[in-house]
């Protein structure tokens, strides 16, 4: 079995059973764990909210939450995406949202799609290696316009960035991240602090 | 059948509208005696209810962006005070081939001084004096020498800080203390200084000490949320109540006026209003009428109250109602300062607006263009919001810890500029009634004109250049574009600004203008105007200060009428 054709089935029954010795774990590579992170962030966070999509079906929402937890993923100092309830808060925008519904309904069947003809499999049955090479370059306007095929997965992943950057940020999580200190009562204003160079 | 008539009420004055204007001749009005009734087309205000003081955007399912994303990016998101939209359902309004224009309306009381940037700066004496300094537009039939009393009234009640300056044209106030300068403000400052720019405390109505029982500011910076505390200024929590001190006062919630009914001999003697509850047309009886529905409302009633005296409809016999419609000319510009980067976490909360601005440096100077313009700033470390790394992430691209790390690094390191000039009144920029649409009500709505003149693109053009010279000698770099949506030219859309102006104007000539010298109509005695429709000039000073100083000059006018039983 080759690191590319480790598969979520595969990673998910692996965990399931704990770290056995000579599982598939033990042979995937450092970016496979982090793809096992965030399922397992996925999939507890879909348990604990149990979560029923307004607008996604179930296959686009599991595939939309993967897409966003990669986008702003959990790391040493705090939670990703997921976390922060992004998922949801883009779903119930494009529950409301027929430009959304399009873009975001109709990119998530191109990228399966796009998926399907490269690699043989929708994108969440896509090994982590080839997940991360269609997100390289849907990620960057400079691939479409080399290869205008994949202006579509470029515009989707464009608006879906600015969304999950949407919940990340006006998440609790995400406004710590930042270092907002404000939103509080002050009796008076104590101005720029010392900064050196100000 | 009882009649009716026999036992109506007949006020002393009815307002139409509730805001700034409307807000000022209530509380002047009831406190000189008289007794008042207000029509408002909106609901009461509940400042417990109705803000979002201090609320997260986590504690919104929409995070701010409202429904279907609505107001990401928009002037009226979800945290904004109950402001009204610039599109109210049932209530359109129409713009005639050629023409753009937006207007934002509001219906609450209050209106919008629930929102607004509580901007509050004095014409100047040479903005009355327009056409005499440059041959442009026309004269006001006041000077700033009989309005300047009523601004330190103003000053002195609703509480403004500022700093005195003795910058041409830009007078000084009553003001409170400034508060501090943030980061953001010390780098633009440092940068003026060494363009010669003048760059001074900005000068908002909101309180830096306590005033009549209202508290000083806390600095959370959410004035445009509204204040449940009254530390800052809007009409609904600091005139109304001032009249319903009086118990001479009636407010009447949800009435959309729909004219104003004249009696045989010419004088008004009822508002003729639709009840929106009970979608029914009721009457309310007053001796004189107080018209300050906002600019361009006012003008809508005034050209609807169309009878046999008043065929083009009321006060306008000169033809001047609805003319010279002005905005605001408006233009914006982003900078990414680096060394913010470097700037540790701190509360940069402070008042809700900037604590610096740039008033018309240039006054008396040749310039390419006539009149002038200020410059207003803001970024840095505010609370997040949607939209907020919409920026990194367009010049980042990405994804991952690389993408997340690049949008905190970027936190607070972006000011953004815009500036406010004058417009030059215009034949092409007017308002008249649309005449084949009706609102749900049945009221004919406006259709707007609109053109900007060459003066105004020459002015938007010389903000661009300035924008670019701050960022550039404050180490920043200039971000693409306009940051406001809507926004894709330089110059702003027309009415975007929120600054209408100039559609019922005073004069002395009642050939030219609709009001006299006090407001009153030349025509209907008994009829007065006060919101910025009577405005000859729209200089770059933002309205809201002119309107309630004129507004309450106006009323000790009234006062002083009906003292002498001329009401």
């Amino acid at each position: 079995m080759t690191e590319e054709l480790v598969s979520r089935r595969d990673v998910l029954k692996t965990l399931s059973m704990g770290a056995v010795a000579g599982s598939v774990l033990q042979v995937i590579p450092l970016h496979a764990a982090e793809y096992a992170h965030a399922l397992i962030e996925a999939e507890r966070a879909n348990k604990a909210v149990g979560y029923v999509a307004k607008f996604f079906p179930p296959h686009q929402y599991r595939t939309l939450r993967m897409l966003c937890e990669t986008i702003l993923p959990a790391d040493a100092e705090c939670g990703g995406a997921i976390e922060a309830g992004a998922p949801e808060f883009i779903d119930l925008l494009t529950s409301e949202n027929s430009e959304y519904q399009l873009k975001l309904g109709g990119g998530l069947m191109w990228l399966d799609d796009a998926c399907a003809d490269r690699y043989g499999g929708t994108y969440l049955e896509c090994a982590p290696q080839q997940q991360k090479e269609i997100l390289d370059l849907i990620a960057y306007r400079k691939n479409a316009s080399i290869d205008e095929s994949l202006r579509p997965g470029v515009e989707f992943f464009s608006l879906l960035r600015n969304l999950t950057s949407d919940g990340f940020f006006t998440s609790k999580i995400g406004i710590e991240y930042v270092g907002y200190l404000g939103n509080t009562f002050l009796m008076d204003f104590p101005g720029c602090p010392p900064v050196p160079g100000l | 059948m009882p009649n009716l008539n026999a036992r109506r009420t007949v006020y002393d004055v009815c307002i139409i509208g509730s805001g700034a204007g409307g807000g000022t001749a209530a509380k002047v009005l009831t406190e000189g005696g008289l007794n008042v009734v207000m029509l408002e087309a909106g609901p009461r205000l509940n400042p417990e209810k109705d803000f979002k003081e201090h609320v997260w955007p986590y504690e919104l399912a929409h995070r701010g962006a409202d429904i279907g994303a609505r107001g990401r990016l928009q002037l009226n998101n979800e945290f904004m005070a109950p402001n009204g939209f610039w599109d109210i359902e049932g209530e359109p309004y129409t713009t005639a081939p050629g023409s753009t224009f937006r207007w934002f309306r509001s219906r609450i009381e209050g209106g919008r001084t629930n929102h607004w940037g509580r901007i509050a700066l004095r014409f100047g004496p040479a903005d009355f004096k327009a056409r005499s300094t440059d041959g442009m537009g026309d004269d006001w039939p006041i000077t700033y020498e009989e309005l300047a009393p009523y601004y330190d009234k103003v000053e002195s009640f609703i509480g403004v800080f500022g700093t005195k300056e003795n910058v041409p044209n830009s007078p000084d106030g009553v003001f409170m203390p400034p508060p501090k300068p943030r980061c953001t403000e010390t780098i633009v400052k440092q940068a003026c200084d060494s363009l010669n720019i003048t760059c001074i405390p900005s000068r908002l109505a909101i309180l830096t000490k306590p005033l009549n029982g209202r508290p000083a500011c806390h600095y959370c910076a959410q004035c445009g949320r509204g204040c449940i505390s009254a530390a800052n200024f809007s009409s609904s929590q600091v005139m109304i109540p001032m009249a319903q001190a009086t118990g001479r006062f009636t407010l009447i919630a949800n009435a959309m006026a729909r004219e104003i009914v004249a009696d045989k001999s010419g004088k008004a003697e009822a508002v003729s209003y639709i009840d929106k509850p009970t979608r029914s047309e009721r009457r309310v009886y007053a001796k004189a009428f107080v018209v300050a529905a906002s600019a361009c409302e006012s003008a809508r009633l005034l050209l609807n109250s169309r009878s046999a005296s008043f065929p083009d409809g009321m006060a306008n016999s000169s033809g001047m109602v609805g003319r010279y419609l002005m905005d605001s000319v408006g233009s914006s510009l982003a900078g990414y300062f680096p060394q913010l980067e470097k700037v540790p976490a701190h509360n940069h909360d402070g008042v809700g607006g900037m604590h610096m601005y740039m008033p018309w440096w240039r006054f008396g100077r040749k310039n390419d263009f006539l009149r002038g313009y200020h410059i207003e700033f803001g970024g840095g470390r505010h609370m997040p919001g949607v939209g907020m790394c919409d920026w990194v992430c367009a010049e980042h691209e990405g994804y991952g810890t690389g993408l997340k790390q690049k949008c905190r690094s970027s936190y607070g390191t972006i000011i953004g500029f815009s500036g406010r000039g004058e417009m030059i009144p215009n034949e092409k920029s007017y308002c008249d009634l649309d005449p084949s649409v009706v609102d749900r009500w049945g009221i004919p709505v406006l259709r707007f004109h609109w053109g900007w003149g060459e003066n105004e693109l020459k002015m938007a053009k010389d903000m661009q250049e300035t924008f670019r010279s701050i960022i550039e000698s404050a180490g920043g770099t200039v971000l693409g574009g306009p940051i406001r949506a809507g926004q894709t030219a330089a110059i702003s859309e027309g009415g975007t600004i929120i600054h209408e102006m100039g559609t019922v104007r005073m004069g002395n000539d009642a050939k030219t203008s609709a009001l006299n010298s006090n407001c009153q109509a030349h025509d209907v005695k008994n009829v007065f105007v006060a919101d910025a429709a009577p405005f000859v000039t729209n200089p770059d000073k933002n309205p809201t200060l002119s309107i309630m100083a004129l507004s309450w000059r106006t009323s000790e006018y009234l006062l002083d009428q009906a003292r002498k039983g001329e009401l």
